[in-house]
């Protein structure tokens, strides 16, 4: 057993933890998984290359980048929070709890670019799930607004996981057929997609209620936030003060 | 017939003009460097189909280098203030959301109707590609539309393209660079020497135990890897198959499906899955680069123990 090619997960834990930049650290794990496993360097960089190339469906995403930037010019997100400053009766909480709802059902039927981050999560879900919080605690210091957005993000993310693998011509259903296939058991996808149901329910009641908690402790963390603010702004003041001597 | 190279261009082109733009903004310190980091970014759609895997493989080394090694820096961006945004909001209404909308609906149209078209019994989308070539469709039809509505200047998409590019920066290529990464994981045989030492230090002497390694080495593995496909042939053909399934009688498709999804609970909690977890920290504008693995570690904890659980009471039942 060749221990020496862990080396590459070695790397990634230690740079994560070192706070180095990301794409450095991926490429030196790489570089060393290979040389370790018994590639020559050459062969090594031509792995990269061709694994890197035949993953770019990956990036497809940024195409949208043109219309979003231009709809937020046209004030998109600002247009978003009038609205949603309207309706009395969203919160963060029942704003992201629908959404949940949403992602999981439409991932389950296996419609599963209805949402994302670049289409849905920044221009839409984010500014209401802000906005709904702003009209019942007003102007929200900035670490509150940041604690929300990822909580936008979260949500996308825990809707999508746990209701794709409820659709039966998904890529981890497919995977799972053909691995067991390759094992000797035959199954329809229909009775693997069954034993997501489970999960997928649960999911949506852990996460979902840790949404409606959210809005009971945003209250409290807004105060937080701008008491630190204010204590910031105190201890900020006489150095500025000592600076100007 | 439409492939994905035909979506590649197009993503080429985009990048190409987010490279001029940068090329041309005075304001960013660090322009030339954006300016080589997008541009060899942008070759590796236009070009890379017809280039040589070596010489792939060095322009990644290049792009890594140059944003590994001082970074990448952002021009003033070139956008409206808040205050003429609220302005444009309140003229434009509703109508601002019919591009926005456009996107998932023409994307989810795409997906159900093009796998059957054909013209003359050519398939006229690749027919493997759907989905992927569906959306690449969508923005463009998106794009239209506001540029319809909203009549800006011909180049503002590009400008506006660039600006939130780069508010994403490198993190937007670390997805590809983690699939190039996995790729060197299972050339030198990462996931063999992990489930052999999974198989051989954990107790595995009856169900419970058994269940516990699996689920749990499942999201554990999904976190080294990044990615719960990966993890899963590994697992399942360590614990779930051998012992979960033919020593101790549990079900093969309960097995197979919750511990996929035991998986996924890792995938919440690793900075590896870069698309979910690192991206949109850099699309929200979040200074905390683990903000959204923080938030999802509790539900992802949780979720795990039920999917633990459900494994091994489902898995048993009969």
């Amino acid at each position: 057993m060749n221990l020496l090619v862990l080396i590459g997960v070695v790397i990634v834990i230690v740079g994560f933890v070192l706070r180095l930049n990301p794409l450095l650290v991926v490429t030196v794990a790489g570089l060393a998984t290979g040389l370790a496993g018994g590639l020559n360097l050459i062969a090594v960089v031509e792995a990269f290359g061709k694994s890197f190339i035949e993953n770019r469906y990956v990036a497809i995403v940024w195409m949208v980048l043109p219309v979003i930037g231009v709809l937020e010019r046209y004030g998109l997100q600002e247009r978003t929070r009038q609205l949603v400053s309207r309706v009395h009766a969203a919160t963060t909480g029942r704003v992201l709890l629908s959404y949940l709802a949403v992602r999981q059902v439409t991932a389950a039927l296996g419609l599963t670019s209805l949402g994302g981050h670049a289409q849905m999560v920044r221009p839409l879900i984010a500014p209401m799930a802000e906005a709904a919080a702003e009209t019942r605690h007003g102007e929200l210091p900035r670490a509150v607004s940041e604690r929300i957005r990822a909580y936008a993000a979260a949500t996308d993310n825990v809707g999508l996981f746990f209701g794709e693998d409820i659709f039966i011509a998904i890529g981890s259903i497919l995977l799972i057929r053909g691995f067991l296939e390759q094992n000797g058991i035959l199954l329809e996808p229909a009775r693997l997609a069954l034993w997501a149901i489970p999960t997928a329910i649960a999911a949506f009641v852990v996460h979902g209620s840790r949404m409606l908690l959210l809005d009971r402790r945003l209250a409290a963390q807004v105060r937080a936030a701008r008491a630190a603010d204010e204590r910031a702004r105190d201890g900020a003041a006489p150095a500025a003060a000592e600076g100007g001597r | 017939m439409i492939t994905l190279e035909f979506i590649y261009v197009l993503m080429g082109l985009l990048l190409a003009g987010i490279t001029a733009v940068n090329a041309r903004d005075r304001t960013n310190p660090k322009r030339w460097r954006n300016t080589a980091f997008w541009g060899i970014y942008a070759a590796t759609f236009l070009f890379g189909s017809y280039l040589p895997p070596l010489a792939s493989g060095v322009l990644v080394l290049a792009m890594t280098a140059v944003a590994g090694f001082g970074g990448l820096g952002q021009g003033a961006p070139d956008t409206t203030s808040a205050d003429e945004r609220v302005a444009h909001a309140k003229r434009l209404g509703n109508r601002l959301y019919v591009p926005a909308l456009l996107v998932p609906g023409v994307a989810l149209l795409g997906t159900l109707t093009l796998k059957q078209a054909a013209f003359h019994g050519t398939p006229l989308v690749d027919p493997r590609q759907v989905t992927v070539i569906s959306l690449g469709i969508a923005t463009l039809v998106a794009l239209a539309a506001a540029l319809a509505i909203l009549r800006p200047a011909a180049l503002t998409p590009v400008r506006e393209a660039r600006r939130l590019m780069d508010t994403v920066g490198w993190a937007a290529v670390l997805p590809q660079m983690l699939a190039a990464l996995g790729a060197l994981f299972a050339l030198a045989g990462v996931g063999k020497v992990v489930s052999a030492a999974v198989t051989r230090w954990l107790p595995l002497n009856g169900p419970l135990g058994a269940v516990i390694a699996y689920a749990v080495g499942m999201a554990l593995f999904t976190m080294l890897m990044g990615n719960a496909f990966a993890a899963f042939p590994v697992m399942a053909a360590g614990i779930g198959l051998p012992l979960i399934v033919h020593r101790f009688g549990g079900d093969a498709a309960v097995v197979s499906a919750i511990g996929m999804l035991a998986g996924f609970c890792g995938t919440l909690m690793t900075p590896m899955a870069a698309n979910f977890n690192i991206v949109p920290v850099a699309l929200l504008e979040l200074p905390d680069e683990k903000a959204v693995i923080r938030v999802q570690v509790p539900t992802a904890l949780v979720l795990l123990a039920i999917n633990t659980a459900l494994i091994y009471f489902l898995a048993f039942r009969g």
